[in-house]
């Protein structure tokens, strides 16, 4: 009954953060309300047991998109640009329409199918992992995984071609000028050691828990975003070795398992008795690609002349 | 052996991708190395495939539900081959352009590995048989290729990748959508599995999202107004994969869907508004390329239109009345149809590629007596032309036959017209380019010389255009292997 009156009211607030984040007035408050938006699907993905999904949708989500985001629109801001112009999408609006109503009644009509939860389980002994997710993540559909992270690279590589050329080679980002005594440089000598052992946890729990490379990853580059804004660390540049090995070395490795096991006769397999060894160290790999990764993506890319 | 020739094609550009973001000094090698290693391994699949029938792998060794299977058959098998033997060219063609001398520059890092992972993607959604992972698939390719649009790092690149990406995303969610329906519905994602079982409402709803989210991503008509200035603003290369490979994964992938998972819920108001969207596509991007005076621009609205072709297939193959002679013509005209585009659009993008760096802009007249100047770039325009107008003896001209015969013998002579009329439009913004190229007239003074190295690059890629047309027997039977039922006997029972 609680439970039932809490999901209504999850539902109700996902319907009007959804409608006032399209509905606002401003750029700046529409990404405000997405970023509630992300939180309440969140909470919902817990209210499914979805504690998986529901750290990913918080950090990725809410989080690192929100913060995308409000850098757009401060870069906008700075270009002068003005508001969106505020007329109705009519047709936009209809499609959007008809395709829920086309989702919700499949939605309703769906057959009670039992999902791959007993073959997973099944599965799980000698997949490397005691937690489904990853095992589903690391060694059953690892061929997802291992494109996904590299579409985390393909991104960033695309997002640093949009760099003026004669800021190649230059520091990622803007400058950040920031007060020695200020809140931002206490918080950003305060925080970052508690996010590291945070996101070091995620990762290493991964392999029971919820947790995994993508929540860990994140949260550990939003230590490395907070001690970059505050001043603490500066980005290396984007010409760096190290830097590129950190971006590369996830997938490298991951990809160098999965080809060890063709020659073994199976691509992306893992052998049983070392599973749990090589999914720690793929997740402990991508882990490191994937916060560096998403940490540049927020500051993007070179801006001034090298 | 299987599981590395079934792979090493999608393993091979990722390894290379990584390693030329990690050590971009090597960058262009490695990528033209990548390039014809797996145009050598995917020779030797499609002999293996022609030998053994279709092959299957099940990734990690966990067969469907559970795992991921890739499967090779003719159709899968042929798309890599043509697909690789692009590539191969294109990255040898890239070299003068992005590779570095000395100091690492923006374009010449991004360049290398965004075409790898594009061609890694490409692979990808030829060889997969699982819902999710050709959505990630897609993903990969079309971002690359969104960033590959972007590369010159002009405003109006800019602006043209970002309204690809606005329609591209949109294809994307509502692929993700109909795939997370098809999960929800069957508790698989495996195109195989997923045809053995009685599929229901759902079902419909998911085809209907996955094909509405593929028809985007393949610039079917209404949706095709991102292409034109996308294909035009990138750099030749780039533009030779964006317009020649990139709208054919997603093809493939409806092919998968239509004639594979789902030929029971073909309905006949489906397969008449695919071919009639596809129609107004062939005449309506034929009526725009005739419209422009930029090169670039006249190639880019072609494409448009020959992607429409593509689209007849589902009346042509799947219409009406059990089994029929002629569905598996057309069906197989289809992919006749997507390889001689291919190789001749290619080539036609690299060769105007030329053009403009000789002539120093892409705008008609700076074309006049060029083929004095330039003749082997011009030949190898002349000869794709040539295709892609379909006249005899081209890869071109077999495919618009095979069509142009399932539609007289099926009685549907509407769709005969569309393929008649659109190889005379073809011919007409065809003709002006050819005319001004090889005119008796015309000033080649001040012409930045080209090396005759890059001029047989195009040449190469548009003599295989042709070839197709020549020796089309051993193509044609090589995609009968493993064909689907129902590209036999229609959609419609």
């Amino acid at each position: 009954m609680i439970g039932t009156a809490l999901d209504l009211v999850v539902v109700a607030l996902l319907v009007a953060a959804a409608l006032a984040a399209v509905g606002a007035r401003g750029l700046f408050a529409g990404v405000v309300f997405f970023v509630g938006y992300g939180v309440f699907v969140a909470i919902a993905w817990l209210r499914l047991d979805a504690i998986d999904v529901a750290l990913a949708e918080a950090a990725i989500g809410a989080g690192l998109t929100g913060v995308l985001l409000l850098g757009a629109v401060g870069h906008l801001t700075r270009a002068g640009a003005g508001a969106p112009p505020r007329r109705p999408a009519i047709p936009l609006a209809l499609a959007c329409a008809g395709i829920s109503v086309m989702l919700g009644w499949a939605v309703l009509s769906l057959p009670d199918a039992p999902g791959l939860q007993a073959p997973v389980a099944a599965a799980l002994p000698g997949s490397g992992s005691t937690n489904p997710v990853t095992s589903v993540l690391l060694n059953f559909r690892a061929f997802d995984t291992l494109l996904e992270s590299i579409v985390l690279l393909a991104v960033l590589v695309g997002v640093w071609a949009l760099a003026p050329d004669a800021a190649w080679g230059g520091r990622p980002g803007l400058v950040q000028r920031v007060r020695p005594d200020g809140v931002l440089a206490g918080f950003g000598r305060l925080l970052p050691p508690l996010g590291l052992l945070v996101g070091v946890y995620l990762v290493w729990a991964g392999t029971k828990q919820p947790g995994g490379a993508f929540q860990g990853g994140t949260v550990l580059a939003a230590v490395w975003l907070l001690a970059s804004m505050a001043g603490v660390a500066r980005a290396p540049r984007v010409t760096s070795l190290i830097l590129r090995a950190a971006l590369v070395a996830g997938p490298v490795l991951f990809l160098a398992v999965g080809m060890a096991g063709a020659l073994g006769g199976s691509f992306l397999g893992l052998r049983p008795d070392w599973a749990a060894a090589l999914v720690l160290t793929i997740e402990v790999g991508l882990t490191l690609s994937i916060a560096s990764a998403l940490a540049l993506l927020v500051l993007g890319p070179p801006e001034r002349p090298a | 052996m299987t599981t590395l020739l079934l792979s090493l094609p999608v393993a091979l550009p990722l390894l290379a991708a990584l390693l030329a973001v990690a050590a971009s000094r090597q960058a262009a090698g490695l990528a033209m190395a990548t390039g014809f290693l797996v145009l050598g391994l995917s020779v030797w699949l499609a002999f293996e495939v022609a030998a053994a029938g279709p092959i299957t792998i099940a990734l990690g060794g966990w067969e469907a539900p559970l795992g991921i299977v890739l499967r090779a058959d003719g159709l899968g098998a042929g798309f890599l081959v043509v697909s690789a033997m692009v590539m191969a060219v294109v990255l040898v063609a890239a070299q003068p352009s992005f590779e570095d001398q000395g100091q690492e520059s923006r374009a010449g890092f991004a360049f290398w590995p965004l075409a790898l992972l594009l061609f890694a993607g490409l692979n990808t959604a030829f060889l997969s048989r699982d819902l999710f992972n050709l959505f990630v698939a897609l993903e990969l390719l079309t971002l690359s290729a969104i960033a590959l649009v972007a590369i010159e790092g002009k405003a109006g690149s800019v602006t043209a990748a970002l309204r690809y990406m606005v329609f591209a995303l949109l294809g994307s969610v509502l692929f993700l959508l109909g795939a997370a329906l098809a999960y929800a519905a069957h508790a698989t994602l495996d195109i195989g599995l997923l045809a053995q079982v009685e599929l229901g409402w759902p079902m419909a709803a998911a085809l209907a999202l996955m094909t509405m989210g593929l028809a985007i991503k393949t610039a079917l008509f209404p949706f095709h107004a991102w292409l034109p200035p996308a294909h035009a603003g990138a750099p030749a290369p780039a533009s030779a994969m964006l317009s020649a490979l990139v709208p054919k994964a997603s093809f493939v992938i409806l092919l998968r869907l239509w004639f594979d998972l789902a030929p029971e819920l073909a309905s006949p108001l489906l397969l008449a508004v695919l071919g009639g969207l596809g129609a107004v596509a062939v005449i309506h991007g034929s009526l725009l390329a005739i419209g422009q005076d930029r090169l670039k621009l006249i190639i880019a609205y072609s494409t448009v239109a020959q992607l429409g072709y593509l689209f007849l297939v589902f009346p042509l193959a799947g219409g009406a009345g059990g089994a029929q002679p002629w569905s598996a013509g057309a069906w197989t005209a289809a992919s006749f149809h997507a390889f001689a585009h291919m190789l001749a659009k290619a080539a036609m993008f690299l060769a105007a590629g030329l053009f403009l760096r000789a002539v120093g802009h892409d705008r008609l007249e700076g074309l006049r007596g060029l083929a004095r100047a330039m003749p082997i770039a011009c030949f190898a325009f002349g000869l794709s032309a040539i295709s892609l107008m379909g006249l005899p003896l081209s890869g071109g001209f077999t495919a618009k036959y095979l069509l142009l015969t399932s539609a007289f013998a099926s009685g549907q002579w509407g769709w005969g017209l569309v393929l008649v009329a659109g190889g005379l439009l073809a011919a007409i913004y065809l003709f002006r380019p050819l005319n001004l190229m090889f005119s008796k007239e015309g000033a080649a003074a001040s012409l930045t010389p080209v090396p005759r190295w890059e001029q047989v690059l195009p040449l190469l890629l548009a003599l295989a255009a042709v070839l197709l047309g020549l020796f089309s027997a051993g193509p044609f039977a090589f995609l009968q292997i493993g064909r689907p039922g129902a590209a036999a006997e229609g959609l419609l029972p």
